[in-house]
């Protein structure tokens, strides 16, 4: 079932586009990577599939009226902003703000779902602002999963985690699309999505130049072409390992 | 639990000070004598002090103060700073250059309301540039950059009324409503003002959920299905018409709105939808506080309300500026 479809999108700063026309279609089970150097489009690219921005093209996300588009997917911005010295607990409840109905006992059965995933029970009444980065991270991560929506956009969800973190939260979203939700998001680390993403989509300059399984998608002559680097990559009876390894250019 | 023990406290504390406002005043009045009249005499002195001297000045004590605290926190949870305050969009300083005109050309002389209806005009017309400047597709920037310039015009506006008046005694009549004051208020007052008030106060509470969602950023609010053409636009609405009518009763009265939310934010847990409560009984338990202080310290020299609130309200401010500086250090 598709819980994300683009058609021909484009967005403009200006007169140049900074997405490129890209059609793409996400379905329930996938993991989607999304792929590319800085200023490739990622962030401008979700942020229009939420329908956050102006643009042209369609996006199914986009066209819903605000009420269903936040039952339908979360969006974790790539800012990490947190106003006010809140408690984690009331944080992550502020994934509930789209389920007005759901009732008291739902909304906290769906928090401690939420903590419970990203290992953060014993964070609950802890201030937010009070965390170290990383954490925040996590507490935000927590709070779209409160959401429970079919899908989920992250803007780089991972960025400046220690390594377990990491690791955790690819499993957690690996795990989402294996209960048949869906997960985009970007990502700069190549080894980590090549080892936890099921498809990555590759960006380069606006417009979608790879899309595809890891192995499909991390050719030599793409990472040449679109990362301008050059890179070891292997099954191994550990999993897919990726490494870059040096620049060409 | 906490926070409603809280909401209970500060409703109580309101209670007393209200109760406390009806009873002081120049005129002696024994304690039974004065509620007896509140509510069963008729046409006697005491039944004429306490029905329209000491009841108008209460309930306009306690609605200015609640729309000021309450206009604050919702600023201040909008912006997503703890700096923010009511006069922010300019609509009290739009307000009192309305009253100053009124009082300058004398139309304030020749009808009761003619002062505080021309407020109300000096505040509708700021609301009016505001929308247009920064309506529902301008950012928060827009709506902070428009606010300054219109307060900045409005108090250029003041001044050269101030520079071209007649006599001395027209500037200080000017100069003295400008401190703020809830002294010989009527229930006339009472009857314009308070339907602005709560039909802002209104709004400004339908705000909850929106502004718990902006605590993490307009991007992740609006995906939460917040709209934030809308929220801004009921902001800058409920604001207006709240803090307009307010200044048009009685006058400017700084540091409440910036002040009480300030204060509460750590009892609430620093959610704004839980704020937003607080900070309305709060600051109508300041400001009957400050209407009660100005009564009894200096009884027989006027002392104004807003000199008052300015007068606690900022060394209070420093000091917790100062307890921040600590704590972030």
């Amino acid at each position: 079932m598709s819980l994300l479809s683009l058609s021909h999108l484009t967005v403009r700063r200006g007169c140049c586009p900074v997405v490129d026309d890209v059609t793409l279609t996400v379905s329930g089970g996938e993991f989607v990577g999304l792929i590319g150097p800085n200023g490739a489009g990622k962030t401008t690219l979700l942020r229009a599939a939420m329908g956050l921005l102006p643009h042209d093209g369609q996006s199914s996300l986009a066209a819903l009226p605000a009420r269903l588009r936040a039952r339908a997917a979360a969006f974790l911005p790539q800012s990490r902003e947190i106003a006010w010295p809140v408690s984690v607990e009331a944080l992550v409840e502020l994934g509930r703000v789209p389920h007005p109905g759901a009732g008291a006992e739902a909304d906290r059965q769906a928090v401690d779902r939420a903590l419970a995933r990203m290992g953060l029970q014993g964070y609950r009444g802890r201030i937010a602002t009070a965390l170290s980065g990383g954490e925040q991270a996590r507490v935000l991560i927590a709070r779209t999963l409160a959401q429970e929506t079919p899908l989920l956009l992250a803007d780089e969800p991972v960025a400046g985690l220690d390594p377990e973190s990491q690791i955790r939260a690819m499993q957690v979203f690996a795990a989402l699309a294996a209960e048949g939700r869906a997960v985009v998001a970007s990502i700069h680390d190549l080894g980590l999505a090549a080892r936890h993403c099921t498809r990555l989509v590759m960006l380069a300059r606006g417009r979608l130049v790879a899309d595809g399984a890891p192995a499909v998608v991390l050719t030599p002559d793409n990472l040449a072409e679109v990362f301008g680097v050059r890179a070891y990559f292997a099954q191994t009876p550990d999993g897919p390992v990726f490494q870059p390894l040096g620049v060409i250019r | 639990m906490r926070y409603r023990l809280l909401l209970a406290g500060l409703s109580a504390l309101v209670a007393l000070l209200f109760a406390v406002s009806l009873l002081v005043g120049p005129a002696a009045l024994g304690l039974t004598e004065s509620l007896s009249a509140l509510f069963r005499g008729q046409g006697e002195a005491v039944v004429l002090v306490m029905r329209e001297i000491r009841l108008p000045r209460a309930i306009l004590a306690l609605m200015v103060g609640g729309v000021l605290g309450l206009s604050g926190a919702a600023m201040q949870g909008f912006l997503r700073n703890p700096l923010a305050e009511p006069g922010l969009v300019g609509v009290s300083s739009s307000a009192a250059l309305g009253a100053v005109i009124a009082l300058q050309t004398g139309i304030a002389a020749s009808f009761t309301l003619a002062l505080p209806l021309s407020a109300l005009a000096g505040a509708a017309l700021s609301v009016v540039l505001i929308v247009a400047l920064a309506g529902p597709r301008g950012g928060a920037l827009a709506l902070i950059l428009a606010g300054i310039a219109i307060s900045a015009l409005a108090g250029a506006g003041v001044a050269l009324v101030l520079n071209l008046s007649p006599n001395p005694f027209a500037a200080a009549e000017i100069v003295f409503w400008m401190m703020g004051s809830l002294a010989d208020r009527s229930m006339t007052h009472v009857a314009l003002a308070v339907p602005f008030m709560l039909a802002g106060a209104a709004l400004l509470l339908m705000l909850g959920r929106g502004l718990d969602a902006l605590t993490l950023g307009e991007d992740a609010a609006e995906s939460l299905g917040v709209r934030l053409g809308r929220l801004r636009m009921v902001v800058i609405l409920g604001t207006a018409l709240s803090v307009g009518a307010a200044v048009a009763v009685a006058g400017t009265v700084g540091f409440v709105g910036l002040v009480v939310p300030h204060i509460l934010r750590p009892l609430v847990g620093a959610r704004p939808s839980r704020l937003l409560p607080a900070a309305a009984l709060g600051g109508a338990a300041m400001l009957l506080a400050a209407d009660i202080a100005v009564r009894v310290i200096a009884p027989d020299r006027d002392l104004k309300l807003g000199v008052l609130t300015a007068l606690v309200g900022a060394p209070f401010f420093l000091h917790l500026i100062w307890r921040m500086r600590r704590l972030e250090a």
